[in-house]
């Protein structure tokens, strides 16, 4: 076992570059699906019932679907509407468009939890539409669902392993190749577990550092 | 597609399923054990399942499948696809599964352990009559949660070349050049599963609430 990690180390080159994909996908990805999610969040919450009643069963649909089947169908049925992406974008869209869900969602639960004295306050200071959203409304709103995001970036960054089928070069694609050729199964897949898992412990940590920093603000 | 394709994906599906229940049938009783080694503080032991659950509550799916498929023989004990599938979402949950039983006996309180011991009642009974009872109530609705999410991520077993709803779908549209509409009914056909499922989740909430 211990030659196995030899090799593995030997070849850490590719290794890093998997996981530098990894990170940039997931980073790109979770960003592209809080932003996107809060617009769906600003629909979740209309005043109008059909636009929100509508946005809710999308999500709704949206939390039931598997990410690997959906990671499929983006791949094979954007060329089909004429659009031409390539492994990495077409795996990052899927992730933005299946998490945003999700992240509306999560956004949704702690704006319903926001007393609505701080929006009237808002209201009486003549904040409407986008700007009572960006300035009064997501604020709290994101403080308050730190955790939840955190963890839904977590989930971003699983989700991403599964693009390895439609052959994005992201960390689990890099160490089915390091296995392939040198056949050290062992050591690159629990090199590719540790690292899975640093990334994880990682956004935990910084989830942790920025609650302290809002809890220490108020 | 024809007919026999819609059937062969619903058959892929009800294989998925079953993948998932198996695992949780594991899960479930193993995720308990893991908690309880942890309740119980057992000296080194209750840090090296710390570790463990953490790791794994990290680790993606499909890696954990190849690693387990990959990686077992080299240890002399060799799983088919299948029963490595399994294995990889049975050991995926049970990490999940631990940390809701611990929440569960976290919150048990301490008063009806007092209690328990001021009767005399003896460890075994202790635990069956008394905390067992209370946990799983406490612990089914993030169980049957846990549950559902377990089908949303089983299709990962496709990269072990499971015959499962992946597969079908990949077979079917390398059989027909046309790649879009099996997935898109694999698609509809297993959401719809999940979907079932979430409603039962909701059933089991509105009734222990």
């Amino acid at each position: 076992m211990i030659e196995e990690f030899a090799v593995v180390w030997a070849q850490r080159a590719l290794l890093f570059s998997g996981f530098l994909t990894t990170l940039w996908i997931s980073a790109l990805a979770s960003l592209g699906a809080l932003g996107l999610g809060a617009a769906l969040s600003m629909a979740l919450m209309s005043r109008h019932p059909p636009v929100a009643r509508l946005t809710t069963i999308l999500v709704d649909a949206m939390r039931c679907v598997p990410f690997l089947l959906f990671a499929y169908l983006i791949y094979y049925g954007l060329p089909s509407l004429g659009v031409q992406l390539g492994n990495f974008s077409s795996g990052v869209a899927a992730l933005v468009v299946y998490h945003m869900a999700y992240m509306a969602e999560l956004l949704r639960g702690a704006w319903a939890g926001l007393p609505t004295e701080t929006i009237e306050a808002g209201r009486a200071f003549g904040f409407h539409g986008f700007g009572l959203f960006r300035r009064v409304i997501l604020p709290p709103v994101i403080e308050a669902s730190l955790p939840n995001l955190g963890n839904q970036v977590i989930q971003v960054i699983k989700d991403s392993a599964f693009l390895t089928i439609i052959a994005v070069q992201e960390l689990t694609h890099a160490a089915t190749a390091i296995q392939a050729t040198y056949y050290v199964p062992f050591g690159s897949f629990i090199a590719a577990v540790m690292l899975y898992w640093l990334l994880c412990l990682a956004v935990e940590g910084m989830v942790g550092l920025a609650s302290a920093r809002a809890e220490a603000r108020r | 597609m024809t007919g026999a394709d819609y059937l062969s994906l619903l058959q892929g599906a009800v294989s998925t399923l079953l993948f998932s229940i198996a695992a949780m049938v594991i899960g479930i009783p193993a995720g308990l054990g893991l908690a309880l080694v942890r309740w119980a503080r057992v000296p080194f032991l209750s840090q090296v399942v710390a570790l463990l659950v953490s790791i794994l509550r990290a680790a993606p799916a499909v890696t954990l499948a190849l690693l387990i498929f990959f990686a077992l023989p080299r240890t002399g004990l060799s799983l088919g696809p299948v029963a490595a599938g399994i294995a990889t979402l049975a050991l995926s949950t049970t990490a999940f599964n631990c940390e809701i039983w611990r929440a569960a006996l976290l919150a048990l309180p301490r008063d009806q352990l007092d209690a328990a011991l001021a009767m005399g009642m003896p460890r075994a009974l202790r635990f069956r009559r008394i905390v067992l009872p209370q946990v799983a109530r406490a612990a089914l609705p993030a169980l049957v949660n846990e549950l559902t999410l377990l089908i949303k991520v089983s299709p990962a077993v496709a990269v072990l070349g499971v015959v499962d709803i992946t597969r079908a779908a990949v077979r079917i549209g390398a059989e027909t050049y046309e790649p879009l509409p099996p997935f898109m009914a694999a698609l509809v056909i297993y959401s719809l599963i999940v979907f079932l499922f979430v409603r039962m989740q909701r059933l089991v909430e509105r009734r222990l609430a």
